[in-house]
C-alpha cells in the first residue's frame, strides 16, 4: 500500500540554527527524488499555522521537523498528542496543536511525529552551524531507514 | 495611597508586553500603560547590507506579515532604482504585488478575526479559557472554524504563487516582479474545487461580514462602548480617496471628519509625521507634527482606513461600507471593536480585488521590471493589514544601505492601544484588588481589536506573553498576574 506520507520543516533559516527543520525538509526532498519514491509531499514554513491542520488531514504519516534547544544529544523523533494547549498564538502553533485542530475539524488523525534537531546559534545570521549540520545528517539517515518502513510508525503511533 | 496592576502576558497577541495599572487610594484607575518590553534594533541590524537584499531581509522582522515587510521595502527601492513613487511599475510589475498583497491581508485578517477574536465574542470575554480558544470554536461552531483555516490557506496560496515560496518570499525586486502567474495558477484560484476558489471566499466574506453585524446586533452595549474614544484616523487613500490598501496619499481626518492632513505624497512623510520617545517603553510614539505630541497622534488600520477613506472601489464591499458609514452618520466610527467590523469589510474587499486582479491578463504575460536613474533614497509605503507602515532607507555610493528607519503599524496604533487599555482598565478594575482572568483579558480585548501582534514594533521575535501588574500610589506591587 502506497502511504501518503508528510514531511513538514518549520523555521526561521535567517537565525542559524532556527533553519534546521527547512534544512531538513530541503535534503530529505532531494533523497526522495534521487531514489525516486512515491506518495511523499513535502512543506516548509516559518512556523506552524492553523491551515496545516488541513495539510495534514488526509496523511497517513506526518513528520513536523523542529530545531530543538532541548537536553537532546543530537536529535529525537517522539510522536505528537492531539494537546489540548489552548495558547495559541499567532507566532507559535505547536505540532500538537495542529493535530489537536485537525481532528476537532475534519475527524482525522494521522499519525505525526515530531523530530526535534539539536541546534546551538540563533542569532541573524544564514546557515546552520558546524555541531548542528552534524546532528542534522544523523537525522536524515534515521528517518530514511525508518521511512524504508512506513507502515512501522504508523502502527507504532496507533499504539502510542 | 495609590495602587498600580500589571497584567504580562497577553495571550493571543504577538511580541512582549506589559500592562501596568496605577490604583488611587479611592480605587479609580488613576492611569494605565501598556509596556513594549522587547528590543531588537532591527533597522541597524540592515545597515551595511546591499540595498537589493532590503526586501527579503525585512521579512525577518515577522513571521505573521512578512509581505507586507516585503512589499514596503519594494517600494521604496522602486524609488531608489529609479521606477518612480508608486506610478512608475509596469502593469503586471503593479498587478502581481497587489495580487500578493490581498492575498496577504486577507489571510491576515482572517487569522486574527476567526481565530484569536473569535472566542471572545462566542464566547464571551470573560469565559473560562478552557472554551474561550480557538478549539472550543472548533467544536461550537465547526463551520466558523473551517472557513477561517480554509480562507488562511487560499491567501497562503496567493503569497506563493506572486512572492515564489512562503519562506523568505523573493517575487517582490526592486523596480518590479520577478514572475508572472501561470495560467495553471490563475485557473486554479478562478475555479478550483470548492472552497478553494475566489467566488467561495467572497462569498464566505460575506457571511463573515453578516455573522459580525448580527453580533453587533445582539450585543451593541459591548460593542459600541467597549474602549471607545475620540481620535485622529490616519491612512493612505488612493488620490481620489478611494480606499487603497497597497499605494496611495497619506489623509488623515479628526474624530468628527475634517480633513486635517490633506493628502500628501508619501515621499515627503518626515514633514508631517514624528515619534516620541517615552522612557517606560521601547515602542515609539507617532504623531502628527502639526498638532504635537498630546493631539497629534491617531489611529490606524481598517477602522482609520474606513474613517479616512470616501468609498470602496469594489461593489460588495462599497455597500457594507455604506451601511459602515451610515451607524455613525457619516461621522468617524471611533468605537474600538468596530474594527473587527471594519476589518471583515476588507477582508470581503480583498478578496473582490483578487477577483479583479486573476481576470486581469496583466498578470499572465508583460514587462516585469521597470529601471531608471539611481536615487540614494527611498520611501515605501503601504497599508499593512493593522496598518499603514513606512519604510524609509537612504544607501551610499557603495549600493550600501546606511539608514533605515521603519514605522510598523503597531507603533503607529501605540498611543490608540494605550488608550484602549485605560478604558478598559477603567471598566473592569476600578474598585478591584485582585486581577481575575476576565479582567486580563479585557485589557487584551483591548489590544486585540488593534493588533494581535506586538512583535514587528518591539523588533522582538517570539511569543508575546503578557504581565498585568497592580500597583498603588507608592509603587507596591498589590497584584500581579502572568499567562
Amino acid at each position: 500500500m502506497a502511504y501518503k506520507i508528510f514531511i513538514y520543516g518549520y523555521g526561521n533559516p535567517g537565525r542559524q540554527d532556527d533553519g534546521l527543520g527547512n534544512a531538513f525538509v530541503e535534503k530529505f526532498e532531494e533523497w526522495v527524488n534521487q531514489e525516486g519514491l512515491k506518495g511523499f509531499e513535502f512543506d516548509s514554513n516559518y512556523q506552524l499555522n492553523i491551515e496545516d491542520a488541513d495539510a495534514i488531514a488526509e496523511k497517513d504519516l506526518v513528520i513536523f521537523a523542529d530545531a530543538s534547544v532541548e537536553e537532546i544529544e543530537d536529535f529525537i523523533l517522539t510522536p505528537v498528542d492531539a494537546s489540548s494547549d489552548v495558547s495559541f498564538t499567532t507566532h507559535s502553533a505547536s505540532p500538537g496543536y495542529i493535530v489537536k485542530l485537525c481532528g476537532d475539524l475534519f475527524n482525522k488523525f494521522p499519525a505525526t511525529y515530531l523530530l526535534h534537531i539539536k541546534g546551538y546559534e540563533w542569532a541573524f545570521k544564514e546557515g546552520l552551524t558546524e555541531k548542528s549540520q552534524k546532528n542534522l545528517e544523523k537525522a536524515l539517515q534515521d528517518i530514511k531507514e525508518k521511512l524504508k518502513n512506513p507502515e512501522k510508525l504508523i502502527n507504532l503511533y496507533k499504539v502510542f | 495611597m495609590e495602587q498600580k496592576i500589571t497584567i504580562e502576558p497577553v495571550t493571543r497577541v504577538e511580541g512582549h508586553g506589559k500592562v501596568t495599572i496605577h490604583i488611587d487610594d479611592e480605587g479609580n484607575i488613576s492611569q494605565s500603560r501598556l509596556h513594549i518590553v522587547e528590543f531588537r534594533g532591527f533597522e541597524r541590524f540592515i545597515q551595511g547590507r546591499p540595498y537589493w537584499e532590503a526586501p527579503v531581509l525585512v521579512q525577518r522582522l515577522c513571521g505573521i506579515c512578512p509581505v507586507s515587510h516585503h512589499l514596503a521595502a519594494a517600494k521604496a527601492l522602486d524609488v531608489i532604482v529609479g521606477a518612480g513613487t508608486g506610478d512608475g511599475l509596469t502593469p503586471t510589475g503593479e498587478k502581481m504585488r497587489r495580487l500578493m498583497h490581498y492575498g496577504q491581508t486577507l489571510q491576515s485578517h482572517v487569522l486574527h478575526f476567526f481565530h484569536l477574536v473569535s472566542p471572545d465574542l462566542l464566547f464571551g470575554i470573560d469565559a473560562d479559557p478552557v472554551i474561550r480558544n480557538i478549539i472550543g470554536v472548533a467544536k461550537k461552531h465547526p463551520d466558523l472554524a473551517v472557513q477561517g483555516v480554509m480562507m488562511r490557506k487560499f491567501g497562503q496560496e496567493i503569497i506563493k504563487a506572486t512572492a515564489g515560496k512562503k519562506i523568505h518570499g523573493t517575487g517582490a525586486i526592486p523596480g518590479g516582479i520577478n514572475k508572472h502567474l501561470t495560467i495553471e495558477e490563475r485557473d486554479s484560484f478562478l475555479n478550483g474545487p470548492d472552497p478553494l476558489n475566489i467566488d467561495k471566499m467572497i462569498s464566505w466574506s460575506q457571511d463573515a461580514v453578516n455573522f459580525l453585524k448580527g453580533y453587533q446586533k445582539e450585543n451593541k452595549e459591548f460593542i459600541d462602548n467597549f474602549a471607545a474614544f475620540p481620535s485622529n484616523h490616519l491612512s493612505l487613500v488612493r488620490k481620489d480617496g478611494a480606499l487603497d490598501l497597497y499605494h496611495g496619499v497619506i489623509r488623515a481626518v479628526d474624530s468628527e471628519g475634517n480633513k486635517i492632513l490633506h493628502d500628501v505624497e508619501s515621499q515627503d512623510y518626515l514633514k508631517y509625521i514624528g515619534e516620541e520617545v517615552k522612557n517606560w517603553s521601547y515602542m515609539k510614539f507617532p504623531y502628527m507634527l502639526e498638532f504635537g505630541k498630546n493631539k497629534g497622534w491617531y489611529r490606524v488600520g481598517p477602522l482609520a482606513r474606513l474613517n479616512t477613506c470616501d468609498f470602496i472601489p469594489t461593489p460588495l464591499a462599497q455597500k457594507e461600507f455604506e451601511e459602515f458609514k451610515a451607524y455613525t452618520n457619516g461621522k468617524p466610527n471611533n468605537m474600538s471593536m468596530h474594527y473587527h467590523w471594519a476589518r471583515l469589510i476588507e477582508v470581503l474587499h480583498s478578496a473582490e480585488m483578487m477577483k479583479e486582479l486573476l481576470n486581469d491578463p496583466d498578470l499572465l504575460e508583460g514587462e516585469l521590471v521597470t529601471k531608471g536613474t539611481k536615487q540614494d533614497e527611498g520611501i515605501g509605503m503601504l497599508e499593512a493589514p493593522r496598518g499603514t507602515l513606512f519604510h524609509h532607507y537612504k544607501i551610499n555610493e557603495h549600493d550600501q544601505v546606511v539608514m533605515a528607519n521603519l514605522i510598523v503599524s503597531t507603533t503607529n496604533n501605540n498611543e490608540p492601544m494605550n488608550v484602549a487599555v485605560n478604558h478598559a482598565a477603567k471598566q473592569f478594575m476600578t474598585a478591584q484588588r485582585k486581577i481575575t482572568e476576565g479582567m486580563m483579558n479585557a485589557v487584551e480585548v483591548a489590544i486585540r481589536a488593534y493588533d494581535p501582534c506586538l512583535s514587528c514594533a518591539t523588533h522582538a521575535l517570539g511569543r508575546m506573553p503578557l504581565e498585568v501588574v497592580m500597583v498603588d500610589g507608592q509603587n507596591n506591587v498589590i497584584d500581579r498576574k502572568r499567562k
